[in-house]
């Protein structure tokens, strides 16, 4: 392998890291409330990119609307990731009302409340489906592609884009939830959520702004995907969710930190195996590197062994 | 009054758990609810406190009125934000992977008037001297009696108008367990009424103004701390003479 085949797959698997590690997020946040495996969250990045879809080719005029007055390019992307993320968030805090809270209240057991989220992803894709039909969406060229080449090395503006996207979406998260109240409670409804109402903080309210967060970033990850593989179709955020998942869990789910960390992981071993070996063997080694990092640290790279209370 | 419970009835699935207890707090006292394992005094807090199942047990009927206003209308965060009313939970619960520091401010979260809190907090550790010196530590770091403070600094300063106790004095060596209730007694005296849970009953009944007997559900006795220490049927089943 040369330098430069070295360096691009480098940016490749960043890339792919970048998506998995915005998606493992969500599923990592509210794993860290709810102790809820929400699997339905895949589904919500399939959502955010169609939302993303939408909304930008309105924007950009395509539906032989014009709006009155002509949006610049670098607003029209912002106004594109601010109203896909609210629309998607959302959809994320619509679930949790109509399908989980319910279920909560009741006090039934968690095993429910996983199935439902997977029949929640389905009634998504299939809904999709339905409305919209089985023809595959071609995503406008929101951010026009530019190509570089420095020193041998090719690559594109929106690999860059998507990896500092992900790192800015890193450290905010980071700050939100070591830094605010806000945070301050989601951590601790995740060591002990009986106790969290005693110190007068709205249980519920934590756990919809986890779904805001959680969404929005699928959203992000919805839209940055789409930008950099322009094809929608309703079961783009399967394979992608469960990958996903898995990278949450070998980060350490419930950990932010962990869900970056075990996004990239995935991402870089995915990339390097097909490098070395035939393609058709990519996931089945990178599965099976995943799953001995989870037989060597059991509880992810992040991942702290709940200590049982008194 | 400033707490009246009348014919409470809750209940854990189809098992009833409190079946019609009366008792009440007045202003400025310390009162106990002692009763042998399961007699229900875990259950009676978390019902004023309006604590969800499955945890908690889910209410029947009866009333529960603090200061005038019907406690079944308020969701459990608001007894503690609106009302002023915490609970030393049993066995602690204090929030591990936060720090000392942050277990105090989450207690802080309701509560907009920064001068408050900072009043408080001189407060809480002018009584707890030690929680100031091992602010920065995980909570989860601390040794049980420390962590027991802390339950207690925390409900100080989300309430202030009633705290109620489950058992404090769990796990306690004699020494800390005095000085706690040193600490409860002083927490009263600058105008916290407090509700304490206790299956010793010789101390509880030792620092309480008024007590009761909770056996199996039903409210068994009542009286002055005092007479209730000396009563024949609580000397043999609470304090073991
Ligand atoms: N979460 C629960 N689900 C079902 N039943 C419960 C639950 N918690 C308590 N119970 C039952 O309700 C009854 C009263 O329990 P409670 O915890 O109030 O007793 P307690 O007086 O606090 O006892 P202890 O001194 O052991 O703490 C017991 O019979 C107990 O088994
Ligand atoms: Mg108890």
């Amino acid at each position: 392998m040369t330098l430069s085949i070295f360096i691009q797959n480098v940016m490749n698997a960043l890339q792919w890291g970048s998506f998995y590690a915005l998606i493992a997020l969500g599923y990592s946040m509210v794993y860290g409330v709810l102790l809820l495996i929400n699997f339905a969250h895949g589904d919500i990045f399939m959502v955010g990119a169609y939302i993303g879809f939408f909304i930008s080719t309105f924007l950009l005029g395509a539906y032989g609307f014009q709006l009155p007055w002509k949006l610049s390019g670098g607003l029209v992307i912002f106004l594109t990731f601010l109203l896909t993320m609210a629309l998607t968030a959302g959809v994320g805090v619509a679930i949790e009302r109509v399908a989980y809270r319910p279920l909560r209240r009741k006090g039934v057991s968690r095993l429910y409340l996983v199935i439902t989220a997977l029949m929640v992803g389905l009634l998504l894709e299939n809904g999709n489906l339905a409305l919209l039909g089985a023809s595959r969406r071609n995503f406008p060229e929101l951010i026009p592609k530019v190509l570089y080449s420095v020193g041998g090395v090719n690559f594109s503006n929106t690999k860059i884009i998507v990896i500092i996207v992900t790192l800015l979406v890193f450290v905010f998260l980071q700050t939100v939830v070591l830094k605010t109240k806000w945070g301050m409670a989601m951590r601790a409804i995740s060591y002990d959520r009986m106790a969290v109402p005693l110190m007068g903080v709205p249980v519920d309210t934590i756990i919809v702004m986890t779904f805001v967060l959680g969404s929005s970033m699928a959203a992000v990850a919805g839209i940055l995907f789409a930008v950099s593989y322009p094809v929608l179709e309703p079961y783009m955020g399967a394979l992608v969710g469960w990958k996903a998942f898995i990278a949450a869990v070998v980060g350490g789910i419930g950990e932010i930190r962990g869900a970056i960390a075990g996004g990239f992981i995935l991402g870089f071993t995915e990339i390097f195996v097909a490098t070395v070996f035939p393609s058709t063997f990519r996931d089945l080694i990178a599965f099976g590197v995943l799953l001995l990092i989870l037989t060597l640290r059991p509880n992810g790279i992040f991942g702290i062994a709940r200590r049982t209370k008194v | 009054m400033l707490l009246c419970v009348e014919d409470l009835r809750v209940g854990y699935g189809p098992i009833e758990a409190l079946h019609g207890i009366t008792f009440g707090v007045r202003e400025g006292e310390i009162v106990t609810l002692i009763g042998a394992n399961g007699a229900g005094k875990s259950t009676t807090l978390m019902s004023i406190m309006r604590l969800p199942p499955p945890e908690a047990p889910v209410y029947h009927s009866g009333k529960m009125i603090f200061e005038g206003r019907d406690l079944t209308q308020f969701s459990p965060h608001h007894v503690v934000s609106r009302l002023g009313i915490s609970l030393v939970p049993e066995g602690r619960r204090i929030f591990g992977n936060l720090t000392v520091w942050e277990n105090l401010k989450i207690a802080a979260y309701a509560h907009e008037d920064r001068q408050e809190i900072q009043k408080k907090t001189k407060r809480i550790f002018g009584l707890f001297p030690r929680l100031e010196e091992r602010r920065h530590q995980a909570a989860d770091t601390l040794s049980g009696g420390e962590q027991q403070m802390l339950s207690v600094a925390r409900a100080m300063m989300t309430g202030g108008r009633m705290m109620l106790l489950d058992e404090p004095s769990m796990g306690l060596a004699p020494f800390l367990m005095y000085e706690l209730f040193h600490v409860l007694k002083e927490i009263n005296q600058q105008g916290t009424t407090i509700l304490l849970v206790e299956q010793n009953a010789r101390i509880a009944l030792k620092y309480a103004h008024r007590g009761y007997v909770l056996e199996t559900g039903n409210i068994l006795l009542e009286g002055d701390a005092r007479e209730l220490a000396k009563d024949e049927k609580v000397k043999k089943a609470y304090l073991g003479e």
